[in-house]
C-alpha cells in the first residue's frame, strides 16, 4: 500500500463488506437466540453455586441443630431413695457433727439398692453419677438420712435416648442399645409420670465423664474461655504495636522488609505448624506444663498475631495523611501524632481484625491437639497452669464416640460453639461496616 | 458521499418496511430524561442524527451529554438506578422497547469511550471479538479479512499488521483509541457514538483520531461528545449544546461556532464559561 | 512469693513512680508558669511525661529481674532438687531425670495425689522450698532494683529534662521490640523444624523419606528392623494431601466458588449482595472441627453408601471423596472472596467496552472479565490449594490414617496434616523416630505452603498493580 495514499482513498479501495448485516436472517435470529440461552444458563449456573454453597451451610446448621437440640434437655426419674444409714455408713447425728463424714459415705451403695428395690435389677435406668445429688440432699439436710425421699435422678444415657425417642424400637433386642426390661420400665415410668425432661444442666455446667449423660461442656468453654484471654492479652498489644511500628515508624530498608514477609507468610501458614511450635518450642525448650491454657494461648496467639497485624495496618493506612499533617503542624511529636490521633481513628478497625482473630483461635483445634489440649478432663481447669482442653477439641474428643448419647453431646457442644462465634463474626462483621469511614 | 453509504437495512428484523433516505433521520430522540435516584440529570432533550454528517455534543462537564450518549445504546442499562424516559428512535423503532433486542441494538449502534479500553488480548483478538461474538465471520479466511478491514479503516493496519498477536495494550494511547474504533468498526455498525474519544490523547494522536473520524463520516452515523470546541468545529457537521442537562441549542456546525442564537451558547463558545 | 504477686508489686511500685514524677513535673510546671506566664518551653515535657519516665525506669530493671525469673527458676530449681537425693535415687540418663522431674512438678502441682517414684514425695517438699527461696530473692531483687531505678529517674527530672524524648524513645524501643515477635515465630518455626526433622534424618535418609512409597511408622519400635526404623516412605501421604487438598477439594471449590463471586459480583442485585457476602464470611467461619464432624458422621457414610450402590465394592467409610467434598465446601467462601476481588479490580470500562459491542453479560464475563482477572483468580486459588493441604481437623476426622497409594476417590487415603496428629498425639518419645518424622513432615508442609504463598501473593500483587 503506497504510502501517499490518504487513508480515505484506501477505504475506498477497501469496502468493508458489500451488505449491511442482516439481522432479521433466520441464522442470525437462531444465533441470537442460542447466545440468550446461553445466558440464561450460564446466570442459572451462578444461582446454582450460591444455592449450594448457601445450602449446604443450611444442610449443616439443620443436620447439626436437628441431632444437638436433644442435649440441652436432660430425662429424669423419680427414684424413692431409702437414706439407709447402715448402709451409707453415717448416722444423721454424726453426719450434723461432723460433715466430712459425708465423703466417705457409700451413697453409691444407697443408690443403687434404691434403684434395684424401684425397678429390678434387669433394667439400669439411673445414671452412675446421679449419687452427688443424694450427697448434696443430705448435705443440705441430714436429716433425710433413715428416711424415704423420692428424687428426681438423671436418667442413663440410654433412657434418655429412649425418652426422646431416638431409639428404634422395632429392631431385635441385640441390636439396640435398650433391653426390654429397659424399655417396659420406660413404658410403665412414662404412663405413671415417673420420667421427666428438664434443662440440662448437666450439659451446661460440667466437665467431660465417660458417661454420655454426666458429660458437660462447661470444663472446656471455661478452657476456650482461659485460652482466649492469654491470646487476647498478648496478640492485641503486639499486633498493634507491629503495625504501628510497620506504619508509621519503620525505615523502608531489608530489615523492614523481612519483618513484612515474614507476617505475610505466616499468615498463611498452616495452623498445625504453629501447632509444632508450641510443641518444640513451649514445651520442650521451656518446659511449659502440657495441656495448659497457657500454652494454648501463647500459641495461638502467635497464629492471630499476623491476622491483627494485617487487619491493623490496613486501618491505619486508611487515616488520611492530612490528619497527621495537622497534628504535626501544631508541634506535636511523630509518637504524639500517632497516640493521640492515627491510633484512636484507626482503633474500630483494628478491633474488628482482632475480633476477626480471635474467633479463629476460638475455632481452632490442630495446633493445640499438638500441645496435648486433648486430655481426658472431669474436672473444671482452676488456672492458667493446670490441664485443660478447649470446645473444638472437646467435640474432637467426643466425635470419636459412636454412641447415640455422645453424637448428641457433640451436636450440642458443636452448636455452642457456633452460636458464639457467629455472634462473635457477626459482631466484627457490623462493626465492619458500621465504621467503615470513606474519608 | 460514495456508493458505501450505510443507509437502508431492508433486512432488519424490525424495520424491513422502512426505507431510509438521507434525509430521514437515523436515530431520533424526543423528550429524554434521564434520572439517577432522586437527580435528573437529563431534563427532557430531542434531537435526530442523520448518517451523512457528524453530530458533536458539547457542553461544560456535568451537562449531560455523556449521560444521553450512553442512552443511544442503552449502555446506561449497566448504571444501576438509572432511568431512561422519552422516545428514542433507531430506523423508526423505539430501542427501548420490550421487543427490542439489546444485543443487536449495540451491535448496530456502537461506541468508543473515553479512556482507551482494549481487552487484554492480543491486537487480532481485540477486533475479532466483536464479529465472533455475532458470529459475522465463520472460516478464518474471512475473519482474516474482517480484522485487517477494520484495522484498515481505523488507520492502524501499516502499524500493527506485523505484530498482531501482541497484546492490545502494549499500543500507544492514541493507537489504543484507534484499536477500539477498529473495534467498533468491525462488527459493521450503523452508529458509532464516541465519549470524548481523544481527550485522554496526545494532539498527533488526536489529530489521527479526528482525521479518522472524517473518513469515517458517511459510512456510519457518528455521533461525539466532546468538551474540546475547536475540536467540534473541525469534525462535524452538526453539533448540539448542552447546559445543565437540557440541550440549549442544535443546529449546522458551522452556525452554532459563528452566530449561536442561545446567549448561553455564545458565552460558552467564547470562554466565559465551562 | 509468686511470680504473679511479684509482678502486682513491680506494677505498683511503677504507677507509685508516674504518680511521683508527675507530682514533681506539675510543681515545675507551676513554678516556671509564675515566672514566665505560661510561655512554651518554659519546663520542656508535661508532667505526665515526667511521670511515665519515672514509672519506665522502675519498671524496666524490674521486668528484666522478673523475665529472668520465670526463665531460669525451672532450671536453677531441678539442680537443686537433683542435688538434694541420694546418688542412686533416680537413673543417671536425661530420659529418667526428665521424668523423675516432671512427676515432682506434677505433685507440686497438685496434678497427681501420689508418687510412683519414692523420693518424689521429698524431692517434691525439696522443690516448694527452693522454689519458695528463689522466688524471695528474685522477687526482692526486681523490687530493689525497680526502687533504685525509679529514685534515679525521679533525682534526674528537673525542668528542662527531656522526659518527653525519653518516653519516646522507650516506646520506639517497645514496637522495635514487638515487630521482633513476628520475626521470632518465623525463626522459631524454622529453627525447630529444622532441628527436629535434622534428627529424623540421622534415623533415616532424606530420599527413603521423600521417595519412598511405604508408610508405616508404627513398626518403628521393632528393634530387630532393618537400622531399626519402620517404613518411612512419605510418597502415599504427600499423594494422599495432593489427591484430597489439590485435587478433589479443587474441583468441588473453583467452579462453585467461581460461579459464586461471578454471580456475586456481575448478576446480583447489590442489596442481594449485601447480605450473601456476609453469609458466605459466616461459612468462612464455621471451624473446621465441626466441618470435619460433619463429613465423618453424614457425608462419608453417603460416600460409600453412593460407591457402594454404583458398584465398587471396596468404598471405605474413610474415603478420600469425603474428606475432598467437604474441604471444597470449606474453600468455597475463599475462593470465592478472592475472585470476588479479581472480579472488581478489572476496570468498568473493559466490560463496558465489551458490552457496548453487543456482547451478551455472560459472554463478557467469559470473554473479557474472566481472562482479564485470570492473574489475580489463579493467584486465589494457589492460595486455596495452601490452605487445603494445610487442613487438618477435616483430614484427621474424615480420611483416616491408611497409608494408600490409590487414585480411586472412594478408598481410603491419608494426608501429612492428619499423619502429624496421629504421629504426636499419645506417647511421644524425643528420640523415636515415630515421633521425629511428625516434624520432617512438619518441615515438607511447611517448605510447600510457603512456596505456594510466596507466589501467590506475587502474582496477585502484580495483578493488582497491573490495574491499580
Amino acid at each position: 500500500m503506497a504510502t501517499e495514499l490518504s487513508t480515505a482513498a484506501a477505504l475506498r479501495r477497501m469496502p468493508l463488506s458489500a451488505a449491511p448485516t442482516s439481522w432479521a436472517s433466520d441464522t442470525m435470529q437462531a444465533r441470537i437466540r442460542k447466545r440468550y440461552r446461553q445466558e440464561r444458563i450460564f446466570k442459572g449456573l451462578g444461582v446454582l453455586a450460591l444455592a449450594i454453597a448457601g445450602g449446604f451451610l443450611l444442610f449443616l446448621l439443620v443436620t447439626v441443630i436437628a441431632s444437638g437440640w436433644n442435649s440441652f434437655r436432660q430425662t429424669q426419674v423419680l427414684v424413692p431413695v431409702t437414706f439407709d444409714a447402715a448402709l451409707l455408713g453415717v448416722t444423721a447425728e454424726q453426719a450434723r457433727a461432723d460433715p466430712r463424714l459425708l465423703s466417705r459415705a457409700n451413697f453409691q451403695g444407697v443408690m443403687a439398692s434404691s434403684a434395684e428395690r424401684a425397678f429390678g435389677d434387669d433394667a439400669e435406668l439411673v445414671s452412675d453419677g446421679a449419687w452427688l445429688a443424694l450427697r448434696e440432699k443430705v448435705e443440705a439436710d441430714p436429716g433425710v438420712i433413715g428416711r424415704t425421699v423420692p428424687m428426681w435422678l438423671i436418667a442413663t444415657s440410654n433412657m434418655d435416648q429412649l425418652a426422646k425417642g431416638r431409639i428404634d424400637l422395632e429392631a431385635a433386642e441385640g441390636d439396640r442399645p435398650v433391653n426390654d426390661a429397659e424399655v417396659f420400665a420406660w413404658r410403665t415410668l412414662e404412663g405413671e409420670g415417673k420420667l421427666r425432661t428438664v434443662l440440662n444442666r448437666t450439659f451446661l455446667g460440667s466437665a467431660d465423664s465417660v458417661d454420655p449423660e454426666l458429660a458437660g461442656i462447661w470444663g472446656a468453654l471455661k478452657g476456650s474461655f482461659l485460652t482466649v484471654i492469654v491470646t487476647l492479652l498478648i496478640s492485641f498489644p503486639v499486633g498493634v504495636l507491629t503495625a504501628i511500628y510497620l506504619e508509621e515508624f519503620a525505615a523502608k530498608n531489608r530489615w523492614t522488609d523481612i519483618v513484612e514477609v515474614s507476617i505475610n507468610n505466616l499468615a498463611a501458614v498452616p495452623s498445625i505448624i504453629f501447632g509444632l511450635l508450641g510443641l518444640a518450642v513451649f514445651l520442650n525448650v521451656l518446659n511449659m506444663p502440657r495441656s495448659a491454657p497457657v500454652v494454648g494461648g501463647l500459641t495461638l496467639a502467635l497464629m492471630t498475631l499476623p491476622v491483627i497485624v494485617i487487619a491493623s495496618r490496613a486501618s491505619i493506612k486508611a487515616v488520611p495523611p492530612s490528619i497527621r499533617d495537622a497534628a504535626l503542624g501544631i508541634g506535636a511529636s511523630p509518637v504524639q501524632v500517632v497516640f493521640h490521633h492515627v491510633l484512636p481513628l484507626a482503633l474500630p478497625g483494628m478491633l474488628t481484625g482482632t475480633i476477626l482473630g480471635m474467633a479463629r483461635a476460638l475455632g481452632e483445634t490442630a495446633p493445640l491437639l499438638m500441645i496435648g489440649m486433648r486430655a481426658f478432663l472431669t474436672s473444671v481447669p482452676q488456672g492458667l497452669a493446670q490441664p485443660a482442653t478447649v470446645l473444638p477439641v472437646q467435640i474432637f474428643i467426643w466425635s470419636d464416640n459412636v454412641s447415640r448419647g455422645f453424637v448428641e453431646k457433640t451436636s450440642g457442644a458443636i452448636i455452642v460453639l457456633l452460636a458464639f462465634l457467629l455472634t462473635i463474626n457477626s459482631l466484627a462483621i457490623y462493626l465492619r461496616n458500621k465504621f467503615e469511614v470513606r474519608w | 458521499m460514495n456508493e458505501m453509504t450505510l443507509s437502508a437495512n431492508p433486512n432488519s428484523a424490525n424495520l424491513a418496511d422502512v426505507t431510509v433516505t438521507p434525509e430521514r433521520p437515523k436515530m431520533t430522540a424526543r423528550d429524554v430524561r434521564v434520572s439517577y435516584g432522586e437527580a435528573e440529570a437529563l431534563k427532557g432533550v430531542s434531537i435526530d442524527v442523520t448518517t451523512d454528517s457528524v453530530t458533536a455534543f458539547i457542553g461544560p462537564s456535568g451537562c449531560g451529554k455523556s449521560t444521553f450518549l450512553r442512552c443511544l445504546n442503552r449502555m446506561n442499562d449497566t448504571i444501576p438506578g438509572a432511568r431512561v424516559k422519552g422516545e428514542i428512535l433507531l430506523d423508526g423503532h423505539d430501542i427501548n422497547a420490550p421487543d427490542m433486542d439489546v444485543v443487536q441494538l449495540r451491535a448496530r449502534v456502537g461506541m468508543v469511550f473515553q479512556k482507551p479500553n482494549p481487552f487484554p488480548k492480543s491486537i487480532y483478538e481485540n477486533v475479532a471479538y466483536g464479529p465472533r461474538i455475532h458470529g459475522l465471520a465463520s472460516r478464518k479466511a474471512d475473519m482474516d479479512g474482517v480484522v485487517e478491514q477494520s484495522l484498515r479503516r481505523a488507520g492502524l493496519w501499516d502499524e500493527v499488521k506485523d505484530r498482531l498477536a501482541d497484546s492490545g495494550t502494549a499500543l500507544s494511547g492514541g493507537q489504543q483509541q484507534r484499536l477500539c474504533i477498529a473495534r467498533a468498526i468491525a462488527v459493521n455498525p450503523e452508529v458509532i457514538l464516541m465519549d470524548e474519544p481523544a481527550s485522554a490523547l496526545d494532539p498527533i494522536a488526536t489529530a489521527k483520531i479526528e482525521e479518522l473520524i472524517d473518513d469515517l463520516r458517511g459510512r456510519y452515523a457518528i455521533v461525539i461528545v466532546t468538551h474540546n470546541m475547536q475540536q467540534a468545529a473541525r469534525v462535524s457537521q452538526k453539533t448540539a449544546f448542552f447546559h445543565l442537562g437540557t440541550m440549549v441549542e442544535y443546529g449546522d456546525t458551522r452556525e452554532i461556532f459563528t452566530n449561536p442564537k442561545e446567549a448561553r451558547t455564545k458565552d460558552y463558545i467564547t470562554g466565559r464559561y465551562g | 512469693m509468686t511470680l504473679g504477686l511479684a509482678f502486682i508489686a513491680v506494677l505498683a511500685l511503677a504507677a507509685l513512680g508516674f504518680w511521683l514524677g508527675r507530682q514533681r513535673g506539675m510543681a515545675f510546671a507551676d513554678a516556671s508558669g509564675r515566672e514566665a506566664q505560661g510561655r512554651i518551653g518554659a519546663v520542656h515535657s508535661r508532667p505526665g511525661y515526667h511521670g511515665a519516665f519515672v514509672a519506665i525506669m522502675a519498671l524496666v530493671p524490674a521486668l528484666l529481674v522478673l523475665a529472668a525469673w520465670a526463665v531460669l527458676v525451672d532450671g536453677l530449681v531441678s539442680r537443686e532438687v537433683l542435688a538434694s537425693l541420694p546418688p542412686d535415687a533416680v537413673g543417671t540418663g536425661d530420659l529418667e531425670r526428665n521424668a523423675f522431674l516432671s512427676e515432682v512438678r506434677g505433685l507440686v502441682r497438685g496434678d497427681y495425689a501420689a508418687a510412683f517414684n519414692v523420693h518424689a514425695e521429698a524431692a517434691a517438699a525439696t522443690w516448694k522450698s527452693a522454689s519458695a527461696r528463689y522466688g524471695l530473692l528474685f522477687g526482692s531483687a526486681a523490687l530493689a532494683l525497680g526502687l533504685m531505678g525509679g529514685l534515679w529517674g525521679w533525682t534526674r527530672l528537673q525542668p528542662d529534662f527531656r522526659a518527653r524524648t525519653r518516653v519516646e524513645r522507650s516506646m520506639m524501643v517497645l514496637l522495635v521490640a514487638a515487630s521482633l515477635v513476628a520475626i521470632l515465630t518465623t525463626f522459631g518455626i524454622v529453627a525447630s523444624l529444622l532441628f527436629e526433622s535434622y534428627r529424623f534424618f540421622q534415623m533415616v535418609s532424606p530420599s527413603e523419606f521423600l521417595f519412598g512409597t511405604t508408610w508405616s511408622p508404627q513398626t518403628a519400635i521393632r528393634a530387630d528392623q532393618v537400622g531399626s526404623s519402620g517404613a518411612f516412605g512419605a510418597v502415599p501421604l504427600f499423594w494422599g494431601t495432593i489427591f484430597i487438598g489439590a485435587i478433589l477439594a479443587m474441583i468441588v471449590a473453583i467452579p462453585l466458588g467461581l460461579m459464586t463471586a461471578i454471580y456475586l459480583t456481575q448478576y446480583a442485585d447489590p442489596r442481594f449482595r449485601r447480605v450473601a457476602k456476609p453469609v458466605l464470611e459466616v461459612l468462612a467461619g464455621v471451624p473446621t472441627v465441626v466441618y470435619g464432624f460433619f463429613a465423618a458422621l453424614t457425608v462419608a457414610p453417603a460416600v460409600r453408601d453412593f460407591g457402594i450402590a454404583i458398584g465398587i465394592s471396596d468404598a471405605s467409610s474413610e474415603s478420600a471423596l469425603a474428606a475432598g467434598l467437604v474441604m471444597g465446601v470449606m474453600i468455597i467462601p475463599f475462593v470465592s472472596s478472592m475472585a470476588d476481588d479479581a472480579l472488581t479490580a478489572v476496570p468498568s470500562s473493559m466490560r463496558d467496552g465489551s458490552l457496548a459491542m453487543g456482547a451478551t453479560p455472560s459472554e463478557t464475563i467469559r470473554r473479557v472479565m474472566i481472562p482479564a482477572a485470570l492473574p489475580g483468580i489463579v493467584g486465589g486459588v494457589l492460595l486455596a490449594v495452601s490452605r487445603a493441604i494445610g487442613e487438618t481437623m477435616i483430614v484427621v476426622m474424615a480420611a483416616g490414617l491408611a497409608a494408600n497409594l490409590t487414585a480411586n476417590p472412594f478408598n481410603s487415603v491419608t494426608t501429612v496434616t492428619a499423619q502429624i496428629v496421629a504421629l504426636l498425639t499419645g506417647d511421644q518419645e524425643f528420640d523415636s523416630a515415630k515421633t521425629l518424622s511428625a516434624f520432617a513432615l512438619g518441615l515438607v508442609l511447611f517448605l510447600v505452603t510457603l512456596a505456594l504463598n510466596i507466589y501467590a501473593l506475587a502474582v496477585v500483587k502484580k495483578y493488582r498493580e497491573a490495574y491499580d
